[in-house]
């Protein structure tokens, strides 16, 4: 189909302790996204509630669409990735769901996601990773590095648990180190 | 990694050299599975890879048997077999004998859970259980029945979250690191290999499980195991498939009546 040959952007948010608390600062004052599609990929607990979802479809005036497996992704609407499932991205804006093996010790793995997205999207894609006590992330940073994506790590100073995003700073360099404030900005200034 | 072109390749040869079609697999995860295997097999890249694929009968058997997905685990989902326990089983109760189709089984640990379901509804002495996989390796697993003993404390969790009220233990043994779950539990099970891709309707049944397997498929060949099921269900079956799976886009929706806000749907035409 034409429709799909139009690019948009996709911005993946990762995060695990800590990050929720991020979120929940820049959430309420994050403009509509019109132009391009925003995914949280979030260390979460193995029950099948919807619970991550509807605290964060309550703190943000941008619609919230539920995951399923091949649910299309469209520019204007956040993403939330279900518990026990790996998120990854199909050519044609497709979401799909994996059950596969732990990575980092955790399903969903932010690495996954990156490393899928970063695939797909490129230069197009921008990853962000939050707080956390794990080393997910690091990889797929590296990896949206190398497909001319973008790659925002929250400054560790400014983390619940820095390890996450100090692993991160070691590993790639980042297009940019930001603050809570700075995120917030950064994430409406994308066009 | 490997790219896209380089996948495609790989379907075409594998189809071409084995007869074995991955084409309607997603991509996406296709992709990270051979990429993967290329890593822990220790390739030096894709056209070495490629090649022994193509030439070593045992190799691809073992390319199979790493590429498809076999995470599963007891109780997934209490809710699910909490639902199962309280409305479907009393309904199928009724029948003077029950046919199960675990499609896509692995190493069988859903199985089992089901038995243990069966049986504490003291239904199980009515019951079949067939149990497919396209892999011979889990299948093998799936008869003995003999799974990890660390699994335990979480499956036991989850089989009292999913309503169960025995103790556990009473249906495995320990040692060594394993649990061997009771013969009493496995003898009203058949395993048997089946692709759900290339392979058709082999009886009737009054429940068919396939949880979290249409999730490896595009929407071409999820369309297919779906009319396969169909085929396969008896009037006023149920169909069961995983928390984030539907049969909400496919031609056979309006035959079907969803339990709830379940994912088991009951064959109403």
């Amino acid at each position: 189909m034409e429709e799909n040959k139009i690019g948009f952007k996709v911005v993946i948010i990762g995060g695990s302790a800590g990050s929720l608390e991020v979120l929940m600062k820049v959430l309420p004052r994050l403009t509509p996204i019109s132009k391009f599609a925003v995914v949280f990929v979030l260390h979460r607990k193995s029950a099948e509630d919807s619970t991550l979802e509807e605290l964060i479809a309550m703190k943000t005036v941008i619609p919230v669409k539920q995951v399923e497996d091949k649910t299309p992704l469209l520019p204007g609407f956040i993403y939330v990735a279900p518990s026990d499932y790996h998120l990854l991205f199909e050519t044609h804006h497709q979401l799909s769901l994996d059950t596969s093996e732990k990575i980092n010790y955790s399903r969903p793995s932010i690495d996954v996601s990156f490393e899928s997205a970063a695939e797909v999207y490129g230069p197009q894609l921008t990853g962000i990773l939050l707080s956390g006590a794990n080393s997910d992330g690091t990889n797929g940073l590296k990896v949206i590095k190398q497909q001319g994506g973008t790659v925002v790590i929250q400054d560790p100073a400014t983390a619940e648990m820095p390890y996450m995003p100090r692993t991160a700073l070691e590993n790639v360099t980042p297009d940019f180190v930001l603050g809570v404030e700075d995120l917030l900005q950064f994430i409406n200034n994308i066009k | 990694m490997v790219n896209d072109r380089q996948l495609e390749v790989l379907i075409n040869d594998v189809y071409e050299y084995h007869g074995f079609d991955f084409g309607g697999y997603s991509r996406a995860s296709l992709k990270r599975r051979v990429d993967r295997l290329i890593q822990l097999d220790g390739f030096p890249d894709f056209t070495v890879f490629l090649s022994r694929v193509r030439s070593d009968a045992a190799y691809f058997k073992h390319m199979v048997e790493e590429i498809t997905v076999n995470v599963t685990e007891m109780f997934r989902d209490p809710h699910f077999y909490k639902v199962l326990r309280e409305e479907i089983l009393p309904i199928l109760a009724t029948k003077p004998f029950i046919r199960f189709w675990h499609a896509g089984c692995a190493t069988g640990e859903e199985v089992y859970s089901m038995a243990i379901l069966l049986k504490e509804a003291n239904l199980l002495h009515k019951s079949l259980l067939y149990a497919t996989d396209i892999n011979p390796l889990v299948l093998d697993t799936a008869k003995k029945g003999i799974f990890q003993l660390r699994m335990i404390k979480s499956y036991s969790e989850n089989y009292m979250a999913s309503g169960g009220k025995n103790d556990f233990s009473q249906y495995y043994t320990a040692n060594y690191g394993l649990a061997k779950f009771s013969e009493d539990l496995s003898e009203k099970m058949v395993f048997s290999l089946h692709n759900l891709v290339s392979d058709g309707s082999f009886n009737e049944f009054d429940i068919i499980l396939c949880r979290n397997v249409l999730i490896y498929f595009d929407k071409d060949l999820q369309e297919r195991a779906l009319q396969l099921f169909d085929d396969s269900l008896s009037k006023l079956g149920y169909l069961a498939l995983g928390t984030k799976e539907t049969i909400k886009f496919s031609s056979m929706q309006d035959r079907y009546e969803q339990i709830h806000k379940e994912k088991i749907w009951k064959k109403i035409k």
